[in-house]
């Protein structure tokens, strides 16, 4: 609880209050939940795109001759077939084979690494990357020196280009490539990722130049859909393109196989923290899956409800569930038993105390054209 | 600014009770709805001929973020539920105090805590965000 704790403010803050935005507070921060409202910010970055204050994230850097070997040690995913440039979905699990945080990594060289934390586990990923790294390689947590946007959705590089000079040629970026560029007379790195289900980017700069960056992104983009996007929408878009959030689908009572994140562990890269137990849980197989869910009954689907099968036994738990702005039906992601993991499964969902029928679809719930 | 139309009562869980005769019309303030945002269910847990009791949740709302219980203001039986809700809960966005009426009661007495008008708009003043 955040009661007399001081919640910290993104260099953003301003922008969002003059924005109308409702700010709650979020992992120590004081962030915009909605400007307009989650349903039409949800549709702008459907149809045009939005723009989105992820300051708090946490940045990782691992510099040295061994820091790429520190940084494949501490994740499931093959790091060493990146190339500079490039960047990678993965995780980073215990010795007990269960999740510590979802990250990206970025190869930047074969001697230094950034990796991005979610904020809510900065303290931890911090400690963990801290402690693999010493002895072998230099360590510095960057976050409080880097400021982060996201630009997502189907205009998202058109309106970043139009920024012109360097920024012209951001739309050649691979899938999950990156480069420095000075868009908007910034300095910025700017990555093809995102966690929308849409095309875009996110662009790190120094946390002094991030609200001209803004202002200036607004401003062209404006004129072409462009919004300010909350935490209230980043969660309805992640939702529908069936992508975990921490917390939710994967915590440390989970491990990344029953998650559904089974393509991001490379169990034969060689040796990282947690590989003998989840080879162990494979060799064993799953009890539950992560499944895609639609409340056909009357009814929303939300975080922590259980899930029933039809003779209304408890089998399972609701991880994430809400309305899904896009596909205009009742969503959701859960743990069932893998006997019921199937598509097409029935099953209900205790929403406080009614039992709402459901049934297991494939996810994701969307997915963009090209 | 949330619209307060004077002529209507309201409690402070930000629900509006209009008086007709001896039934009183239910339905949520703009106030809730602003907090609310696009409410994508409404859900009645009683139906016509139920009694309600002043200060019991009858159904909830809920948007995309939130669920919020919808309480009677007064004390006494459904005569009418507006079941177009059922379809449509866009129309208490569009028209919270007209077509997005919720139920009727017919009153037994018990009146819980209505506030007029000028009462509910200085509560709002004061309403945690």
């Amino acid at each position: 609880m955040t009661t007399q704790e001081t919640l910290r403010r993104t260099p953003l803050y301003d922008c969002h209050v003059r924005a109308g935005a409702r700010i709650v507070p979020f992992a120590g921060w004081e962030m915009p939940v909605q400007y307009e409202g989650i349903v039409p910010e949800h549709r702008a970055v459907r149809t045009a795109a939005g723009l989105f204050d992820v300051c708090h994230m946490g940045e990782l850097e691992l510099r040295g001759e061994y820091s790429g070997q520190v940084v494949n040690y501490l994740i499931t995913g093959d790091a060493s077939k990146l190339v500079d440039g490039q960047a990678l979905y993965t995780c980073a699990c215990n010795e007990r084979g269960t999740v510590l945080d979802d990250l990206i990594v970025y190869r930047c060289d074969a001697n230094r690494w950034l990796i991005v934390c979610n904020a809510s586990n900065l303290a931890k990923m911090s400690a963990v990357f801290a402690k693999g790294a010493e002895g072998h390689c230099e360590f510095e947590d960057r976050s409080d020196r880097t400021a982060l946007i996201a630009i997502q959705g189907p205009k998202a590089m058109q309106i970043l280009a139009s920024a012109g000079g360097e920024a012209a040629k951001l739309p050649e970026l691979g899938s999950f490539h990156f480069r420095d560029a000075i868009v908007a007379n910034v300095r910025c790195t700017v990555a093809r990722t995102g966690y929308t289900g849409e095309d875009g980017a996110e662009i790190f700069c120094a946390l002094g130049d991030v609200e001209a960056l803004w202002t200036h992104l607004m401003m062209l983009g404006g004129p072409l859909g462009l919004v300010p996007a909350g935490l209230g929408a980043r969660d309805t878009l992640r939702l529908e393109a069936r992508l975990s959030l921490y917390g939710n689908e994967i915590d440390e009572t989970t491990n990344p196989l029953e998650a559904g994140l089974g393509w991001i562990v490379k169990l034969e890269k060689g040796d990282f923290v947690g590989r003998a137990a989840l080879r162990e849980v494979q060799a064993k197989g799953l009890s539950r899956k992560m499944v895609g869910f639609e409340v056909t009954g009357r009814g929303i689907a939300r975080h922590g409800y259980p899930l029933l099968d039809l003779e209304g036994k408890p089998v399972g738990v609701c991880t994430s569930g809400s309305p899904g702005p896009t596909v205009g039906k009742n969503i959701g992601l859960g743990y069932l038993p893998a006997s019921m993991s199937a598509l097409g499964t029935r099953f209900q969902v205790d929403c406080r105390g009614k039992a709402i029928e459901a049934v297991v679809v494939k996810t994701p719930f969307y997915k963009r054209a090209i | 600014m949330s619209d307060v139309p004077s002529g209507l009562k309201y409690t402070k869980d930000h629900e509006w009770a209009k008086a007709d005769g001896g039934s009183v019309a239910i339905g949520v303030t703009s106030f809730a709805v602003e907090q609310l945002g696009d409410i994508t269910l409404i859900n009645f847990d009683a139906k016509v001929g139920d009694e309600v009791v002043a200060g019991k949740a009858f159904g909830t709302i809920e948007s995309v973020k939130t669920l919020s219980d919808i309480f009677a203001p007064v004390s006494g039986k459904i005569v009418k539920l507006n079941a177009e809700l059922e379809t449509k809960p866009e129309l208490v966005n569009e028209d919270c105090y007209g077509k997005g009426w919720m139920v009727v009661i017919a009153t037994t007495g018990g009146e819980g805590d209505l506030m007029d008008a000028k009462a509910y708009s200085e509560f709002l003043k004061t309403a945690a965000h």
